[in-house]
């Protein structure tokens, strides 16, 4: 075997290698959507799939969600792995009653006879200067939707393994991928992917003692950052990258945030019915008792995406994250 | 005027790439809906295929009413019936192989079943005990679809596997007049002309879409118009003429067999009941509409033509009859039996394998259950 050594790679090729690498492994794996066939998707994700497996296997469809949607669920029930791209965030909303009402639940709805293993790419979430329905973080409508599962990478291994994970899985699965992401690099060996454990596992990205940081996606990086900058502070912040919203890993997180006794979720989707309310909800309820202050939240705003020259303004930087830190030194009814 | 000239006429000079894909003309539907009983036509038509959609209709009907019985009795949670659609539904099922796909909608109960289902199984929607209640591989019959039209997209997607794994299966996809104006209809033919998927589409048009009559619903000359747009023929048939109906989605399974692409059929036809048994029909039609149509019923057209031939006598009117009656009573002393349900199903095949989360709300239900068992609960 010859050995590859690691090399700088970005998000974006490891989702690409990630793609390739199934449909070579399993010929039912067929990867559709707009644009990602001859142009390779808009971020490229797809390059080199058509040329490699033909345009059935990666197929340019019309331009039309529920479309893509419907007849992946079609081509799922007579046994092949469809991988459909959204191209952006706001673009999937008119597939979702296709993803609602059936992909995921068609397991349920035929009580079992007709797994979807259905691959959902949404590339999603803002901080790339996107204009508007280009920047939505959608994470909230996926998660409340019984039947999805929910995943999201923040560092390019995750993002092979859980692009693998979820093609191979037999139920649907919503990957998010962070745009603002995809042209993070990282030194991997495409050799050697990493193992991602199954889905549904969280990862502690950093240890720390004073406070946990909850968050994933594209908030990692950022939540990473803060950890540094809290040093001076003199706060040892741990840092856990959910990778999973559905299933939640609740034994990750609780673990977590009994050791540290304080803990801040943080994600750019806005507040109001995001998810961080159902994650400081399950964190109170499992670990009341070892809380030195209420969870807190920090989050987009609860206003649509904002026009690009104000979305720094909107998505939760290092500052607002040390903000609520320094807010953790709570003390009953200050 | 033609519909090219009429393009020049808003399009005086196209750019040099502009080039309309293929002459409408071929694509578009007759004015008049294709019948065979009654006609010239009928002479042709096979006589053991005529004494087949007799029976079944037939019984078809016969299910209808038992159906509906069944939820005056608090059997069935709701059904809604295809009274007077009979042909459409039958020559549905009867025109596909074994190995093709049906995907009906929730009015197309009875396509499930002359195409083999259990009448029981295909009835465990409709009396709320589960969604499902068969395998839809074993007869491959999708789910009854209850959005509208969100079935058709499924259907192409289910040929264009098919096709891509080099098997020779069709699937026939059926919606209402109502679902033609649904987004998933337009986006489930222009993928099926696209990529020329072996689908056919059936819609029947049975006036309503409950209390909406077809005029609210199009502007369009016909919904087989419809087809000419998206690049694939439409076929107007007469929905309550079984020969009619069989013939012309016979030929539309041949052609997208045989590679051709798909068609859209629109069947004529009409509802003799309320929408469902929730409905009052009153509100919205005149009994002399509903009459008129009776004299055009399908088992009335069959009936005369069979018997006008030497096909069908008294005799034979009442085995078929008989055979009807049979199916009815065993399905109500089936359906007469309360089902049994297990409630911790519910946390069964949300996913392959169970999340922590729905583990620990198994766990709470199964407390409760027990609680509620040892007369414990609060």
């Amino acid at each position: 075997m010859t050995t590859v050594a690691a090399k700088p790679v970005t998000m974006a090729q490891a989702f690409g290698r990630a793609l390739r690498d199934a449909m070579a492994a399993d010929p039912s794996v067929h990867v559709l959507g707009e644009d990602v066939g001859t142009l390779g998707g808009v971020f490229r994700v797809t390059d080199g799939l058509a040329k490699e497996f033909g345009d059935a296997r990666c197929t340019d469809t019309p331009l039309a969600e529920a479309g893509i949607l419907g007849t992946a669920v079609g081509m799922a029930m007579y046994g092949l792995r469809p991988v459909v791209e959204m191209q952006f965030d706001a673009f999937a909303y008119p597939g979702f009653e296709q993803l609602i009402s059936h992909v995921a639940k068609m397991r349920n709805r035929t009580r079992g006879a007709m797994p979807m293993p259905l691959t959902v790419r949404v590339p999603y979430g803002g901080g790339i200067g996107g204009v508007e329905h280009h920047s939505d973080s959608s994470e909230a409508y996926y998660m409340a939707t019984p039947g999805l599962h929910v995943v999201t990478p923040a560092t390019v291994a995750d993002a092979y393994g859980l692009m693998r994970a979820a093609i191979a899985s037999d139920d649907p699965v919503v990957i998010l991928e962070p745009k603002r992401l995809y042209w993070s690099k990282d030194s991997w060996n495409p050799e050697h992917p990493t193992d991602v454990e199954p889905i549904g596992r969280a990862v502690v990205r950093r240890p720390g003692s004073s406070a946990t940081l909850i968050t994933y996606g594209p908030s990692v990086p950022v939540c990473m950052e803060a950890a540094e900058a809290a040093r001076a502070e003199g706060w040892d912040l741990e840092v856990v990258d959910l990778r999973s919203l559905v299933p939640f890993d609740d034994e990750t997180v609780s673990a977590s945030v009994r050791r540290t006794g304080r803990a801040v979720v943080v994600h750019e989707s806005g507040g109001f019915g995001g998810p961080g309310g159902e994650i400081a909800a399950r964190v109170t309820e499992r670990c009341f008792h070892h809380l030195e202050a209420p969870v807190l939240r920090v989050a987009g705003f609860d206003i649509p995406y904002p026009p690009p020259m104000l979305e720094r303004h909107h998505l939760p930087g290092v500052d607002r994250i040390l903000d609520a830190v320094a807010r953790l030194q709570w003390e009953a009814g200050s | 005027m033609t519909v090219m000239e009429q393009r020049d006429a808003y399009r005086p000079t196209p750019p040099p790439a502009w080039q309309p894909r293929t002459d409408p003309a071929p694509l578009l539907p007759d004015a008049e809906p294709f019948r065979v009983l009654g006609t010239d036509a009928a002479a042709k038509a096979d006589a053991r295929l005529l004494r087949r959609l007799y029976a079944e209709v037939v019984r078809g009907r016969r299910y209808n009413a038992q159906a509906t019985a069944l939820t005056k009795q608090g059997r069935l949670a709701v059904y809604p019936s295809s009274t007077g659609q009979e042909a459409c539904e039958v020559a549905a099922a009867l025109v596909l192989e074994e190995r093709d796909w049906l995907f009906p909608s929730y009015r197309d109960t009875l396509a499930a079943v002359a195409r083999g289902l259990d009448p029981v199984q295909a009835l465990t929607l409709l009396r709320g005990d589960w969604h499902t209640g068969y395998d839809p591989r074993e007869h491959r019959v999708a789910p009854l679809c209850t959005p509208l039209a969100t079935q058709l997209p499924h259907a192409v997607g289910l040929a264009h596997a098919a096709r891509l794994k080099g098997d020779d299966v069709v699937a026939l996809a059926m919606v209402g007049d109502g679902g033609t104006s649904e987004g998933d209809f337009h986006e489930a033919l222009n993928f099926a002309a696209v990529w020329q998927a072996p689908v056919v589409f059936l819609v029947q048009n049975n006036g309503f879409a409950i209390s909406v009559p077809l005029d609210k619903q199009t502007a369009a000359p016909s919904l087989a118009h419809k087809a000419v747009g998206y690049g694939m023929p439409g076929r107007l048939v007469d929905g309550n003429d079984a020969a009619a109906v069989h013939e012309v989605l016979a030929e539309a399974v041949r052609h997208a067999r045989e590679g051709g692409g798909p068609t859209l059929v629109e069947a004529i036809t009409y509802r003799m009941e309320a929408h469902t048994n929730a409905d009052d029909a009153t509100r919205y039609r005149v009994d002399a509409e509903v009459d008129a149509w009776r004299d055009h019923d399908p088992i009335l057209l069959l009936e005369r033509e069979l018997t006008e031939r030497g096909l069908l006598d008294e005799e034979g009117i009442r085995a078929v009859r008989d055979d009807a009656e049979k199916m009815a009573a065993d399905l109500r002393e089936r359906m007469n039996q309360d089902p049994v349900l297990d409630p911790m199903d519910l946390f069964r095949d949300v996913y392959a394998e169970q999340t922590t989360q729905l583990r620990e709300q198994a766990a709470q239900l199964r407390a409760e259950l027990d609680a509620e068992a040892d007369g414990t609960d609060r």
